[in-house]
C-alpha cells in the first residue's frame, strides 16, 4: 500500500509550494491567448499537468479527495457545450457559426477580441479537464490490475 | 443554414450524452434516437435543396481563400442521405443491442462523435478540417471497436489504430506538401492552383493521397486492419463501419481529391482499375473459406469496394452512376447482413456457421431479411445490387476493357457461392434450432425490416425519369470535375 501514498516528503512540500505557481501560469497562458503565443490549450495543459504533478507526489488516494473527481468530469463535457453555446450565439447575433459577435477592443489590451478570449478559456478548462482525467484513469485502471494479482 | 446544424447537432447530442450521462441510460437512448431523426430529415431536406443549387457556408463568416467553408453540393447531399439512413437504423438496432454490454451512455456519445466526423468530412471544403473531422471518427471507431471490452477485440482496435494512424500521418504529410505548393488549404483554391505548378507535385501528391485514403478504403495492399476491426465490433458498429465510414473516410474523400480537385489524372484511374479488380477478386477468394459470419462479411466489403474503385477507374458517366449506385447499395445490404449476424449472435451466442442450422423457426425475420440482402449483394434481381453490378459491367465493356468486365462478372459469381454457403449453413441447414439464449426484439427486427425493404425499393433508381431527377446531379458533380471550382469559388 506505501506506493499509493507518493513520494518522499521533500518532493511533497516542493510541489505544495510549486503547484499554485504552475497554475497561475497555465491561467496567465489562457487569458493572454489572444495577445501572446499560447492560448487555451496550451494553458490547459499547463494546468493539467499541475494536477498531474500532484497526483505524483501524493498519490491516488489524496488526489482523489482534494478534487472532485466527478465535477471535473462535468466541468469536462459542460466547457463543450458552453463551447458550443458560444459557437451558437454567433449564427443569431452574426449570421455564422463561431462569429465574433462581441465588441472587439483596442489592439493589445486584455479585454479584447471578442469572444475569442471567451473561447480560450473555455478550451482551458475542457483540456486541463479531459488530459488529467485521461491518466487518472489509466492510473485507476493500472491500480485494479494490481490488486487482482 | 441547414449546413452547420447537420455537425452540431450531432457533437451537441454527444456531449449531451456525457453531460447527462452516468445512471441515466434511458437519456442516452432518447437523446440519440431524437437526434438521428432529426439529421435523417435535415440530410433528406438538404438533398433535396442541392439539387437545385450547390449550398456553401462560411464559417466565423470570413471569406473563403482565409476561413473555413462548408460546401453542400450534390455529391455531399447524397453521402449525406446514406449516412443518415444507416446512423438511423443502427440507433435503432443498437437499443436492444447493447443493452447486454454495460455503460449505454459511452456507447451512444461514441457513436454520435462517429456520426460526427463523418458528416464533418463529407461537408468540408477545407481539406485540413476534413483531416480532423477524419480523425474525430477514427477515434471514435477506436474507441466502439474496443467497446465489448474481450482482448480479442482490443487487439482489433489496437491493430485498426496502428493502421489508422500511419495513414493518417501519410495523409498529413500529403497535406503539407499541398500547404507548401499551394499556400493554401481550401480545396477550390487547390484546385485552381495546382495545374498551374509542376505536374510532378500532382504525382507526389496524388500518390501520398492514395496510399493514405486507400488504407482508409482497404482496397486490396492495404486491407489488412479491416477483417479484425469489423468483426470484432458490436454488430451495429461493424455496419456503421463497413456501411458507411469506409466510404464516407475513404471512398468520398477519394472521388472528390481526385476527380473534382486533381482533374482525375489518367495515371490514377489505371490505379483505381487495378486496385479495384484485384480487391475484387482477392477480397471473395478470402470470404468464401471463412466460417466466422462476420469475418466472412468483412472481407466481402473488400469485394464490393473494389466494384466502387473499377466503376470510378473506368470514369464514363455511365461507370461512375454505376459506382455510385452500388456505393449506396453496398451500405444498405452490408449494413443489413452486419444486423443478421447480430442478431443471430444475440441469440444463439455464436457466429460460427458450422455451429448454425434452421433458424427459419425461431428467427422468422432475421432469416427472411438475410435472405434479400444476401440476394442483393450476389447481384440477383430484382434486388439493387444486380442494377448496379449491371451498370458497372455495361460500362466496362462499353469503355473497351472486357476484361475488367469478366473479372467483376467472376467476382459476383464467388459472392453468389459465398453467400449460399451462408445461406446452406448458416440460416437453412439441417439442424434445427429451437432454444434461443437472448430474444431478439421489436427494435432489432425493425431496423431489420427498414433496411431490407429499401433493398427492394432502391432498384427504383435505375428507371430513367427517377435516375435522371435524383443520380444524375451527384454524377454531374464527378465527371464535370472543375465545376466544383467555379460553383465554390462562385459566391
Amino acid at each position: 500500500m506505501k506506493s499509493h501514498d507518493g513520494m518522499t516528503l521533500i518532493v511533497k512540500t516542493v510541489t505544495r509550494l510549486s503547484v499554485w505557481l504552475i497554475i497561475l501560469y497555465g491561467l496567465y497562458i489562457i487569458l493572454h491567448g489572444h495577445l501572446t503565443p499560447g492560448g487555451g490549450f496550451g494553458g490547459g495543459v499547463v494546468i493539467a499537468l499541475a494536477f498531474l504533478n500532484v497526483l505524483l507526489a501524493f498519490g491516488h488516494k489524496f488526489t482523489g479527495e482534494w478534487l472532485k473527481i466527478p465535477l471535473l468530469e462535468k466541468l469536462e463535457s459542460g466547457s463543450t457545450l458552453l463551447f458550443m453555446l458560444v459557437g451558437l450565439l454567433g449564427i443569431f447575433y452574426a449570421g455564422s457559426f463561431l462569429a465574433n459577435y462581441i465588441i472587439k477592443g483596442s489592439l493589445y489590451h486584455l479585454f479584447s477580441a471578442g469572444t475569442i478570449p471567451l473561447l480560450n478559456i473555455i478550451i482551458g478548462v475542457k483540456v486541463a479537464m479531459s488530459l488529467f482525467l485521461v491518466v487518472w484513469v489509466m492510473a485507476a485502471f493500472k491500480i485494479e490490475e494490481e490488486e487482482e494479482q | 443554414m441547414i449546413l452547420p446544424l447537420l455537425i452540431i447537432v450531432p457533437l451537441l447530442t454527444a456531449f449531451l450524452i456525457t453531460f447527462i450521462g452516468g445512471k441515466k441510460d434511458t437519456a442516452a437512448v432518447i437523446l440519440t434516437l431524437f437526434a438521428v431523426t432529426i439529421l435523417l430529415c435535415m440530410s433528406l431536406y438538404s438533398f433535396i435543396i442541392t439539387g437545385a443549387q450547390t449550398q456553401t457556408y462560411q464559417m466565423s463568416a470570413w471569406a473563403i481563400p482565409y476561413g473555413i467553408s462548408l460546401v453542400l453540393d450534390p455529391l455531399s447531399g447524397f453521402m449525406m442521405v446514406m449516412i443518415a439512413i444507416i446512423s438511423f437504423t443502427s440507433a435503432l438496432f443498437s437499443i436492444q443491442y447493447i443493452r447486454h454490454l454495460q455503460q449505454d451512455w459511452k456507447y451512444y456519445a461514441l457513436f454520435m462523435l462517429l456520426l460526427t466526423g463523418m458528416n464533418g468530412v463529407v461537408m468540408t471544403g477545407d481539406i485540413f478540417n476534413l483531416f480532423v473531422f477524419m480523425e474525430i471518427a477514427l477515434f471514435a471507431a477506436f474507441g466502439l471497436v474496443a467497446f465489448g471490452g474481450k482482448a480479442e477485440e482490443y487487439e482489433a482496435a489496437f491493430k485498426y489504430a496502428v493502421m489508422g494512424s500511419v495513414s493518417s500521418t501519410i495523409i498529413l504529410f500529403g497535406i503539407a506538401v499541398i500547404y507548401s505548393a499551394t499556400s493554401s488549404l481550401t480545396m477550390s483554391v487547390i484546385a485552381q492552383r495546382l495545374p498551374l505548378l509542376d505536374q510532378k507535385m500532382v504525382l507526389w501528391v496524388g500518390g501520398l493521397f492514395m496510399a493514405g485514403f486507400g488504407l482508409k478504403t482497404a482496397a486490396m495492399p492495404f486491407h489488412a486492419w479491416l477483417p479484425d476491426a469489423h468483426s470484432s465490433a458490436p454488430a451495429p458498429i461493424s455496419s456503421m463501419l463497413s456501411g458507411v465510414l469506409i466510404k464516407a473516410l475513404g471512398v468520398y474523400v477519394l472521388i472528390r481529391f481526385f476527380f473534382n480537385v486533381l482533374g482525375a489524372p489518367r495515371l490514377f484511374l489505371t490505379l483505381f482499375l487495378v486496385l479495384g479488380s484485384i480487391s475484387i477478386l482477392v477480397g471473395v477468394f478470402l470470404a468464401i473459406g471463412q466460417w466466422d459470419m462476420k469475418r466472412l462479411l468483412a472481407y466481402h466489403s473488400i469485394s464490393q469496394i473494389g466494384y466502387i474503385l473499377l466503376g470510378l477507374g473506368l470514369a464514363s458517366p455511365l461507370a461512375i452512376f454505376g459506382a455510385v449506385f452500388h456505393m449506396f447499395n453496398h451500405a444498405l445490404f452490408k449494413s443489413l447482413l452486419f444486423y443478421n449476424a447480430g442478431s443471430v449472435e444475440l441469440a444463439l451466442g455464436t457466429r460460427n456457421l458450422k455451429h448454425l442450422g434452421n433458424l427459419s423457426r425461431i428467427l422468422p425475420v432475421t432469416s427472411g431479411t438475410s435472405m434479400i440482402a444476401s440476394l442483393s449483394i450476389s447481384g440477383i434481381p430484382p434486388f439493387n445490387g444486380f442494377f448496379s453490378k449491371l451498370v458497372i459491367i455495361i460500362a466496362a465493356i462499353k469503355t473497351g476493357h472486357p476484361v475488367y468486365a469478366l473479372v467483376a462478372v467472376v467476382g459476383s459469381l464467388l459472392t453468389l457461392a459465398s453467400f449460399m454457403k451462408v445461406q446452406r449453413y448458416g440460416f437453412h441447414g439441417e439442424k434445427i434450432i429451437e432454444k434461443t439464449v437472448n430474444k431478439v426484439g421489436w427494435s432489432m427486427n425493425l431496423a431489420m425490416i427498414c433496411l431490407a425493404v429499401l433493398c427492394l425499393v432502391t432498384s427504383a433508381l435505375i428507371i430513367p425519369g427517377i435516375r435522371e431527377a435524383i443520380m444524375d446531379p451527384v454524377v454531374n458533380v464527378i465527371t464535370q470535375k472543375s465545376q466544383y471550382l467555379h460553383v465554390v469559388m462562385g459566391r
